[in-house]
């Protein structure tokens, strides 16, 4: 049976392309971002939300849930980055940063676990990054709003054991997108050097770690944050 | 109409939860029955069940999407989880307000 998936902030990056690997899979995608998507799929649906809207979170999370009934996996992958000294980041940034980042997340959890505790099943996957383990300097506000993702996964998890929605987070190393694009050359192999495994992040690799999480036996795996690279907390 | 409508859906929701978890007091619930608290008939999992189930039922028959667990609702005197009344009142104050929104 086709599972049905919604997988925040698919115009790009990596959320598009997991659309698109989890469409050739046969599922059912619903996707969101604040532009308009280019997949062209019949089983594709996208919003043209923020997804730190309340009301329009909750408005496409019923509409999904009345269409299809259940809701299978949630994938929060909507993110945004800002890479800057402490001293030179405006309150602005940081706001805008949680407002994506740990809002938006808190808000399709609080939304889509609703629809799972119905059918008491359901897979969450949160997005960090190595940034927060690392304690990245110049990344602060990024990294900040991903600890707070990585506290609300390990709470979540407890929260939402009782219905069977398991609730993890993946972490990746810098994989080129747009997201890290603007970041040197520099920074880039210095943070590569702090892995145990230097090398760029794949969409592969963080594929191979979702597969595992949605994986209907992953079910006595939950509040848990896994690193790509060897990175340790 | 709207009162005993959301009422019902309210009942209805209880009613669907005991006989999942086979719960004969969850069956013969009434206005006055006691939600959450002292002496209430759920807990905090049972509670976030029924308001779940509730609002779906909202969405799909009204089709209104409310959350309940709104900031008015926390901040009330007196919570509106408190009776099948109190909770029925809330929801349709809530709708109402959205109607004017
Ligand atoms: N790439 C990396 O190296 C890396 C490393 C670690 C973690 N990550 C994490 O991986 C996730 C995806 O990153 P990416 O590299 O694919 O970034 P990206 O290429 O910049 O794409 C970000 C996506 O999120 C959407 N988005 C941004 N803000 C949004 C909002 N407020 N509401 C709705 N959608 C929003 C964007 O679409 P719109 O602009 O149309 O809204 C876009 O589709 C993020 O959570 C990021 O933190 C990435």
């Amino acid at each position: 049976m086709p599972e049905v998936i919604i997988i925040t902030g698919s115009r790009k990056g990596l959320g598009k392309e997991l659309c698109v690997y989890y469409l050739e899979k046969k599922n059912i995608v619903i996707g969101c971002s604040r532009g308009p998507s280019a997949i062209d799929d019949p089983n594709y649906t996208h919003y043209e939300l923020d997804v730190a809207d309340e009301r329009q979170v909750v408005k496409m999370v019923k509409e999904v849930s009345r269409k299809f009934s259940r809701i299978d996996i949630l994938i929060n992958n909507a993110g945004i980055a800002s890479m800057n000294h402490m001293l030179l980041t405006p309150l602005e940034t940081v706001q805008n940063i949680f407002n994506t980042n740990y809002f938006g997340t808190f808000l399709f959890c609080r939304e889509v676990a609703k629809v799972m505790v119905r059918k008491k099943y359901g897979r969450i996957v949160n997005f960090t990054t190595v940034a927060t383990p690392l304690r990245l300097e110049g990344e602060i506000a990024y990294a900040n709003s991903k600890a707070a993702i990585e506290n609300f996964t390990e709470i979540a998890a407890r929260e939402l054991a009782e219905f069977n929605i398991t609730v993890n987070a993946v972490g990746p190393t810098p994989i080129p997108t747009d997201l890290i694009k603007n970041v040197s050359r520099e920074k880039m192999d210095a943070l590569i050097n702090r892995q145990a495994i230097r090398r760029f992040g794949t969409f592969e690799d963080l594929v191979n770690v979702i597969n595992f999480f949605i994986d209907k036996k992953s079910d006595f795996i939950t509040g848990q944050i896994l690193y790509l690279g060897g990175v340790n907390k | 109409m709207l009162n005993k409508q959301i009422l019902n859906l309210v009942i209805e929701s209880l009613k669907e939860i005991g006989e999942e978890d086979k719960k004969p007091e969850l069956l013969k619930v009434d206005k006055t029955t006691r939600l959450y608290g002292q002496n209430g008939c759920l807990d905090s999992l049972g509670l976030v069940r029924v308001i779940s189930n509730v609002e779906e039922k909202i969405s799909e028959i009204l089709k209104k999407d409310i959350v309940i667990a709104s900031e008015k609702a926390m901040s009330q005197r007196s919570s509106p989880f408190l009776t099948i009344e109190s909770l029925t009142n809330f929801i349709v104050e809530l709708l109402n307000s959205e109607e004017n929104a």
